[in-house]
């Protein structure tokens, strides 16, 4: 019995024992159903065992998705709680624990599998390429998030949530101040998902660098293209630095080191630091990747070129290294003295120059346009005041000395939801909508998607502008109740309206999907948006091999310029295509990092090093496999592409 | 026979034993703290290039200008992270 006492958790509620119940009858319900329909087989041939970037992208997507709405309903909570004065719904723990996980959660397994999503599907379509670099590797990538995900998603039923906040500042992470496995859980899952990211960094740059089309220069590269190269420098520079602090964290918590204690000769404020070593750049590897998307959306939709190509991509390079020398300001008053705070402050305003310059050009690409408002191009439109707001509050959060005064108050938390919504999740919306059609074959129902802009902007703005008033007023953030007599009972009401509009547009996503998928028109064509870049130059379906000859590209705009201007993107004839073979291998190697994980959070130790073994024969396994991939025929590719529209050949 | 013998590789492996021994007499001599991490730290580095260049065979294809940029890059920005922490934690605070 004694052994199991540790699964359990320390602060339980109703709710926890009801969401134990319900985690219980889906599992059940998902295994049965799998059963029922046999579809074991079709899961793990088609999906399980999968190498292709684009099935590897949809899963990503499913994920970011899922775990979306788990977030929001923290959100959701949170808001509830706050709604009034002294209220009663949570206590301060439960607090504790739902705005950690939301934080993780919303950044590591929303955010970051999100724009792994159009990552995935997308570039390798972008540059006319038929795979990722490493198409194994990719898969490795994406089930190392998955099981790192899932590892952090069972601690609220299973030991107990991590409570000391996403950035888990230590000595209050340390083992003196949080006692239960929850802290444990945020270094090992967040851990294991930050390898995976690790990995796609290196995956993307070498397809980038690597596997572009005959032609296709640096400078021609599409906007998200440059995008996703930048970010991924950005993962591959700052990630190790994550990975660093959390070993040396979890070491802290599990092997009595004092890396991060107060006494022993330890620093906690290393913690802080290392953190934000890479917290603050991890920002920009959300953001960036969200400017392509944007960036693709407003060319195509203004039916013009974008504006200002190499400014746009000088601004990227800058933001890049300015974003690396900027991370002090998330502790400004952690004590340092005059010179490195103004050094740090004038850093971090001068990233506000080049995000200026690429707000600039994306207004120019739509000066003159002729502009047509699709969903994704009103997310456009929406992003950029709202987007401003949230970077000239930056820049006034940037002021070290006026920063005494915002410091962890609530409007830190409005300027970072105001970067973060309209400007991530927008894009990731906008591009869900504008690359539905590639990825599925049928457009989502623009009046529904008209709607839900509008209620997402809406209460978005109900929901964090009252934050910016408060703050200034005093609230602070993280903070599970307040008193009647601090008057911000009114403002939070509104918040709390806000969330729950929020809630509804989000509702109203699910609700698009269901009626587009019975209602939607199948007969759309490859190309819906008349787009220009070459992604859009591929059948819907894409075909498992993307193109069946590769394409010739002339310009940043090769497919407009084959519709407009003659230009012809493939000049050669069909050949056989060498494809990757599927391997079931980075599921299973996955399958152990999350045994590993687990049992490392518990200290099992013959567990872990049973599962350390495990590991380390996969990887001698593959060391000795010999995988020279799979040929398509002509033949079979004729086929195809006479099955999925091929009028191009 | 002499296009043969691996020269280069022969000398980087003596080379990198000696730097490896070098580090480790850390360890055994009563050296200084600071002495102590400063030739850490150098054997470190000469080490890691060492191995870059001889093994790793850096600088030996076309694409020996983005991996040559990618180091640079790197190692500009373990300094900044490096002396800006110094900075922040001792000189400033
Ligand atoms: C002009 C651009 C920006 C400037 C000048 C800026 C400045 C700042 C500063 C000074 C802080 C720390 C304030 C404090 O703790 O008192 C901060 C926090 C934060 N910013 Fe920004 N920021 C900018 C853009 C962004 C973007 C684009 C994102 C995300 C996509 C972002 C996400 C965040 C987050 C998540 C935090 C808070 C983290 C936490 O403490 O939990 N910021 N920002
Ligand atoms: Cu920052």
């Amino acid at each position: 019995m004694e052994f199991f006492e540790r699964f359990a958790i320390p602060h339980p509620s109703p709710v926890i024992y009801a969401s134990m119940v319900v985690i219980a009858l889906t599992v059940i319900a998902i295994i049965a159903g799998l059963t029922y329909f046999k579809k074991w087989g079709y899961l793990w041939r088609e999906w399980l065992t999968t190498v292709d970037h684009k099935r590897i992208g949809l899963m990503y997507l499913i994920s970011a998705l899922l775990m979306l709405f788990r977030g929001g309903v923290d959100a959701i909570m949170m808001r509830a709680q706050l709604a009034a004065p002294d209220n009663k719904l949570l206590d301060a723990q439960h607090y504790n624990e739902i705005f950690t996980t939301h934080g993780v959660v919303m950044i590591i397994f929303m955010a970051m599998p999100f724009i792994f999503a159009f990552m995935n599907y997308i570039v390798p379509l972008q540059i006319g390429a038929r795979d990722v670099a490493f198409p194994r590797l990719n898969a490795i990538s994406f089930w190392l998030f998955f099981m790192g995900a899932m590892l952090f998603n069972i601690s609220f039923v299973i030991g107990g949530s991590p409570d000391a906040g996403w950035t888990s500042y230590f000595p209050l992470a340390g083992n003196e101040f949080s006692e239960s496995v929850g802290t444990n859980y945020y270094m090992i899952a967040i851990q294991i998902s930050g390898l995976g990211s690790l990995m796609t960094g290196i995956n993307m740059i070498t397809t980038i660098m690597k596997m572009r089309a005959p032609g296709m220069t640096m400078m021609k590269m599409p906007m998200f293209t440059w995008a996703t190269l930048v970010a991924n420098l950005i993962i591959v520079t700052v990630f190790p630095v994550l990975t660093v602090a959390l070993a040396m964290g979890t070491m802290d918590r599990l092997f009595a080191t004092n890396f991060f204690t107060s006494a022993n000769g330890g620093m906690d404020m290393l913690w802080a630091n290392l953190f934000w070593v890479w917290g603050h750049p991890e920002v920009y590897i959300l953001i960036l990747p969200a400017f392509g998307i944007y960036s693709e959306i407003i060319s195509t939709f203004s039916s013009k070129n974008l504006y200002g190509y190499k400014s746009m991509v000088a601004s990227m390079v800058i933001i890049s290294v300015l974003s690396c020398l900027v991370w002090a300001h998330h502790f400004f008053t952690m004590g340092q003295g005059a010179a490195s705070n103004s050094f740090f402050s004038i850093t971090t305003m001068a990233i506000a120059v080049p995000t200026g310059v690429k707000i600039f050009n994306w207004l120019f690409t739509m000066w003159r346009g002729k502009i047509r408002f699709t969903v994704p191009m009103l997310y456009s439109i929406g992003f950029i005041p709202l987007f401003t707001i949230g970077g000239v509050t930056g820049v006034m959060l940037a002021m070290s000395a006026a920063d005494y005064q915002y410091h962890n108050t609530m409007f830190l938390v409005a300027h970072f939801h105001n970067t973060i919504i309209p400007g991530v999740v927008f894009a990731m919306l906008a591009g869900l909508t504008y690359y539905w059609p590639k990825m599925f074959g049928f457009m989502l129902n623009e009046r529904i998607g008209k709607w839900t802009f509008w209620l997402l902007s809406i209460g978005f703005v109900l929901a964090f502008f009252p934050m910016y008033i408060t703050g200034l007023d005093g609230q602070a953030r993280r903070m599970y109740t307040y008193s009647e007599a601090t008057g911000f009972g009114t403002l939070n009401m509104i918040s709390f309206i806000g969330a729950g509009i929020m809630a509804i547009a989000f509702a109203l996503i699910v609700y698009n999907v269901y009626y587009s998928i019975r209602y939607s028109p199948r007969d759309i064509g490859s190309d819906p948006w008349d787009a220009r870049t070459l992604e859009w130059a591929t059948n819907t379906p894409v075909p498992e091999y993307n193109f069946a000859i590769s394409p010739q590209v002339n310009s940043i705009q090769p497919f407009w310029d084959a519709k407009k201007k003659g230009h012809v993107l493939f000049p050669d004839k069909l050949d056989k295509i060498h494809m990757p073979n599927n391997s079931g291998m980075p599921f299973i190697l996955c399958s152990i990092f999350f045994v590993w994980g687990f049992s490392f959070v518990f200290a099992i130790w013959p567990l872990v090093i049973l599962s350390t073994i495990g590991i380390f024969a996969c990887l001698a396994l593959r060391s000795f496999e010999k995988d020279h991939g799979r040929y398509i025929s002509v033949e079979e590719v004729k086929e195809t592409e006479e099955k999925t529209g091929g009028a191009k050949l | 026979m002499k296009q043969l013998f691996p020269a280069k590789q022969v000398m980087g492996f003596v080379f990198s034993l000696i730097l490896t021994a070098i580090a480790l007499a850390v360890y055994f001599l009563d050296v200084s703290f600071t002495a102590g991490l400063t030739i850490l730290i150098v054997t470190a580095f000469v080490q890691a290039l060492l191995q870059l260049i001889v093994f790793m065979h850096a600088g030996e294809t076309k694409d020996k200008w983005s991996i040559y940029g990618n180091v640079y890059f790197m190692i500009f920005i373990a300094l900044i992270t490096i002396f800006g922490t110094l900075f922040l934690f001792s000189w400033d605070m």
